[in-house]
């Protein structure tokens, strides 16, 4: 009993045929797509390196790029495949590939959702500690990571981690630009377990420039310090957002612009695959008709779906089973080479 | 004497009218390419006005547009004529209006040669409208509660961060003007007082600058207040200190992105000035082949084509000639009289 059976006069079969190249040509085009997306995907990530200690991450951007070159070459393939479709004499060399084109076809329809699932895993992790080194502007190797999360804080909109309060728990200016003969200072450094120099500013990276007042980002908590300023109730004054929350956002909204696109592409590609397996059948069943401009069948799997598999596990079993066949074969050799010596020594 | 002339067969003059044909095609993508760089500028130039006042000149993005508009126009058709040349019943209706055709585009390209060069020259009236926009801007920096004014901080403070730049010439421009509204300002304090009492406008002065004008890739922490105080801060020589603010005028900087898109675009223009003539030229020739058949029943015949009919020399002094006579037919009418008048 044949899976999804359709009935292919030879108008049709030749209409599938020039669908189907058309169709092939277009996830040419959705396979360069892929590609172009992994480059940018890893541009940006590349961009963020200094802050993102999780490099694993890399990985997401590679898979796209590996099946956006793929999916062109096995589109390609499946388009002269359909040219050759409607000339008898040329389409049998393809067979023998058709089943290989089909498994990879799979196998890079699922490496790309596995690709999109991991992307959405990943960005939770993907955030790293970089505030702690804010000051090792000396530090070889973190010597740009001020820079770095000054322009990050700026572009992205957000002050320390969570909130604005993380910087004052980090010591963020080097003990370079600190005076440890002055009072002030001694104080503060005595003030903590570690000796670390705290104090209740904050960078002027997180100064929001969409507020009415000229920016207030040191002795926040202090009352006294700035006229008619009260910290609790002001909102605009530096960015309320962190920014592990900012870059999540940013890579989700990134993320909501390239899913809907991957997904159209993962869809073409299907029909793509479906589209060849009936071309494949009907022009087989053309060939082998008596004239081959009669109506032929095509069909997606020759038997019911529990029948393929059943068919599938017996031929592995085959495959399988030539493995306790040999060993029997090597004996039998053996006991005649065992013969022939004990006649030749005998 | 001809200029230029060159002998045509059949299958040349079929391969040169695709050619021209082909170049049209280009050409219109180059007039819709010059239309897209219109609106681009017009746009840059909007995103800014408050900077400038909402005074700057649009005249160069609207002459952009309507430039790029009128040569998609001009090309598209003349492709239409080449594509019609080959067969010769449908370039009998063209043949009329194809001279003067040619002399517009010959207009219309220098048009092209003009624009590219105010392209180039604008930057100069663009620095004046700089200059008074950015001093503007920062006077009314504190204004953000005055209707009208109330984004002016937030515009300055991104354009700051954008470009990399602080004050109209350089960082000290802060100094001289009050940033800081008075609605912060304690006037209690005696340093309030002090520094109010201190000029004769009575305003808040003070050596620092808005935290917009910090430098990221600065090795310590930004330095924006008391500036010019080298005991406030440890280890702090204000004079030796390079990358605590930015050094560079907004002036300057905005000067500089404008000014360097006004010449890509010159340049641009100018590219296409050049592959407008190429086209022009190749439709005088395909003109002039198709109208010089040695025998006009027999397409097949050998035909010559040119640029002008005569040298430039002989050309010009026909014009000449011709404008004169035109001159001369409204004084000869007048002379008529005088002589019949004397003579009686």
């Amino acid at each position: 009993m044949v899976l999804m059976k359709i009935t292919f006069p030879l108008q049709r079969r030749v209409r599938l045929a020039q669908g189907l190249w058309l169709l092939s040509w277009l996830s040419v085009l959705s396979g360069g797509f892929l590609f172009c997306l992994g480059v940018y995907l890893k541009t940006e990530l590349i961009r963020r390196a200094e802050i993102m200690d999780y490099t694993d991450i890399h990985v997401v951007p590679n898979i796209l790029m590996m099946v956006g070159l793929a999916s062109i070459g096995t589109n390609w393939f499946a388009s002269r495949v359909c040219q050759d479709s409607l000339d008898a004499t040329r389409f049998p060399r393809w067979k023998p590939f058709l089943l290989g084109w089909f498994a990879m076809a799979v196998v890079l329809c699922s490496l790309l959702l596995a690709a999109m699932v991991l992307c959405f895993a990943l960005i939770l992790y993907f955030l790293g500690n970089g505030i702690r080194f804010y000051r090792d502007t000396d530090v070889p190797g973190r010597c740009f990571q001020k820079e770095t999360i000054d322009r990050l804080q700026m572009e992205l909109r957000c002050c320390g981690n969570n909130n604005y309060r993380d910087w004052f728990e980090v010591q963020w200016i080097s003990n370079r630009y600190l005076d440890f003969t002055s009072k002030e200072v001694k104080d503060r450094v005595r003030s903590n377990v570690d000796g670390r120099y705290l104090l209740d500013g904050v960078p002027f990276s997180c100064c929001n420039p969409a507020s009415p007042r000229p920016c207030l980002h040191t002795q926040l908590l202090d009352r006294n310090a700035h006229y008619n300023f009260e910290l609790q109730t002001e909102e605009l004054n530096l960015y309320n957002r962190g920014c592990r929350q900012a870059l999540v956002e940013y890579y989700m909204g990134l993320m909501n612009r390239i899913g809907p696109g991957v997904l159209s592409v993962i869809f073409m590609q299907a029909s793509v695959f479906v589209s060849l397996r009936y071309l494949q059948t009907a022009t087989e069943g053309a060939m082998a008709l008596e004239n081959p401009e009669d109506d032929s069948e095509g069909y997606l799997l020759e038997k019911s779906i529990p029948e393929t598999i059943e068919d599938c596990k017996s031929q592995v079993l085959t495959l399988l089973k030539l493995g306790p066949v040999d060993p029997g074969d090597a004996e039998a050799p053996a006991e005649d080479k065992g013969a022939a010596d004990a006649a030749t020594s005998g | 004497m001809a200029l230029m002339k060159v002998k045509f067969d059949l299958k040349k003059r079929v391969k040169l009218a695709q050619t021209v044909w082909f170049m049209y095609w280009f050409s219109v993508m180059a007039g819709v390419l010059l239309l897209t760089m219109g609106l681009f500028f017009k746009i840059e130039l909007r995103k800014r006005s408050e900077l400038m006042d909402n005074n700057e000149s649009h005249f160069l993005p609207n002459l952009l547009i309507g430039v790029g508009l009128i040569a998609s126009g001009m090309n598209a058709f003349g492709g239409k004529i080449c594509y019609d040349s080959l067969d010769p019943s449908k370039f009998v209706k063209w043949k009329p209006m194809l001279k003067p055709f040619l002399i517009s585009c010959v207009g219309f390209n220098g048009l092209l040669l003009l624009t590219a060069m105010l392209c180039f020259l604008m930057r100069i009236p663009l620095q004046f409208t700089l200059a008074e926009g950015l001093k503007n801007g920062m006077k009314y920096y504190k204004d953000t509660d005055t209707p009208g004014r109330c984004y002016m901080k937030r515009t300055l403070d991104t354009m700051q961060m954008e470009f990399r730049c602080c004050g109209n010439d350089n960082y000290r421009d802060w100094f001289v003007i009050q940033w800081v509204s008075n609605r912060y300002l304690d006037f209690s304090a005696k340093e309030v007082k002090d520094r109010i009492g201190s000029n004769v406008d009575g305003q808040y002065l003070m050596d620092g600058v808005p935290f917009s004008c910090c430098n990221p890739a600065s090795p310590r922490p930004c330095i924006q207040l008391q500036m010019t105080n080298n005991s406030a801060h440890y280890s702090y020589d204000h004079y030796t200190e390079e990358l605590n603010v930015w050094k560079r005028g907004c002036r300057e900087a905005l000067l500089s992105y404008y000014g360097g898109m006004m010449n890509t675009i010159g340049a641009l223009v100018m590219l296409v000035t050049l592959v407008q003539v190429a086209v022009t030229v190749g439709l005088q020739y395909v003109n002039t082949s198709l109208s010089t058949l040695a025998n006009p029943e027999d397409p097949e015949s050998e035909s010559e084509g040119w640029i002008l009919e005569k040298t430039v020399k002989e050309t010009f002094t026909d014009i000449m000639d011709k404008m004169k006579a035109m001159g001369k037919g409204n004084q000869v009418e007048e002379g008529g009289e005088a002589p019949v008048a004397t003579v009686s």
